[in-house]
């Protein structure tokens, strides 16, 4: 029972593997980043444009206003970075309808690497927007005591990010190998279909944590106003 | 009732009790929170997209809870430490 695409060997030498996982995460980042070089190639500000770039303007806007909708208020800065996680673990998600592709999110070590992009990012986005010493007070606010807790948190959210993900993923393409050898006929198809309905519920869950633990750390935290009492009627 | 028979036998009542009360608590708990939902969408109808969202974030990471008891159970089903120690040790004995 295959558990992860880890376990596809497509090329040995010595210890070097070229695995399941490798070959279809480059395989993502090629047409990625091959697709979008063809598309902007020409691109057109008239009223006539080429399906393609209307394609990624629909998705580029789309993604621009979820991240101004979490609260982050120049999302030019974190497009780049939440973009890219959401296209990618999307498009992961989307390609099982081919046969014979495993999505490589389905093994712990892609996730994993994933969680700490996300995990070394959020202090760096912190970091930019509210400078270091800025930052590193978020820890201890609103008490020094809270300061083990918070480090905690950091560590935990990172972990669930990538076992979440992980097991979304793997449990997919499990319920599909094992249904395949009970109820070959219309089962599996129902279930595919299921896959790639989490797959990109689980994208969009992936990029906008991603961004709501990005905006938690660059929130300026300005004491609020004390709220007026309300007017007796 | 030897060591390794105790292993299998506690491996597998384990992955079944993981998954059984892993599934059973985050349902509870997710239909709490589509109730909650519901009811909130019913008297604001236009914070609907927040809520959604809200909703939707929020049953991902209840759901992660129940993906956590499935990955244990995956592991004691098929990638179990204890019984690969055990198998590798009876093979060695019965290659000697």
């Amino acid at each position: 029972m295959r558990l992860s695409p880890d376990q596809m060997i497509f090329w040995q030498h010595g210890f070097l593997k070229l695995n399941g996982t490798i070959v279809f995460t480059w395989g993502l980042m090629l047409v990625l980043a091959v697709g979008s070089k063809l598309i902007t190639r020409k691109l057109s500000t008239e009223l006539k444009r080429s399906r393609w770039q209307n394609l990624l303007e629909i998705v580029v806007t789309a993604i621009e206003k979820q991240i101004e909708e979490v609260g982050l208020p120049h999302p030019e800065k974190y497009i780049g970075f939440l973009g890219t996680l959401f296209l990618f673990v999307a498009l992961a998600a989307l390609c099982t309808v081919i046969p014979g592709y495993e999505p490589p999110t389905g093994s712990l070590s892609t996730t994993a690497a994933l969680a700490l992009c996300v995990f070394v990012a959020v202090p760096l986005f912190g970091i930019e927007e509210q400078g270091l010493g800025g930052y590193l007070k978020t820890y201890v606010q609103p008490t020094v005591i809270m300061l083990p807790f918070n480090l905690i948190s950091e560590l935990s959210r990172t972990l669930a990010l990538a076992v979440r993900l992980f097991g979304n993923m793997m449990s997919g393409a499990m319920i599909i190998a094992i249904l395949l050898t009970i109820t070959p006929y219309v089962f599996p198809i129902v279930m595919t279909a299921l896959g790639l309905l989490t797959g990109m519920v689980q994208a969009y869950i992936f990029s906008i944590l991603a961004a709501v633990y990005i905006a938690a750390a660059t929130r300026t935290r300005k004491p609020k106003p004390k709220p007026e009492p309300a007017p007796a009627t | 009732m030897d060591s390794s028979t105790l292993i299998a036998v506690a491996s597998i009542a384990t992955a079944g009790l993981t998954t059984g009360i892993g599934c059973m608590c985050p349902a509870l708990g997710e239909g709490r929170a589509v109730a909650t939902a519901l009811t909130s969408l019913a008297q604001q109808p236009d914070a609907s997209a927040t809520i959604t969202r809200t909703l939707f974030v929020g049953l991902a990471m209840i759901e992660s809870t129940a993906i956590y008891c499935f990955v244990v159970s995956m592991i004691l089903i098929f990638a179990n430490p204890f019984w690969n120690h055990v198998i590798a040790g009876a093979t060695q004995a019965a290659g000697k």
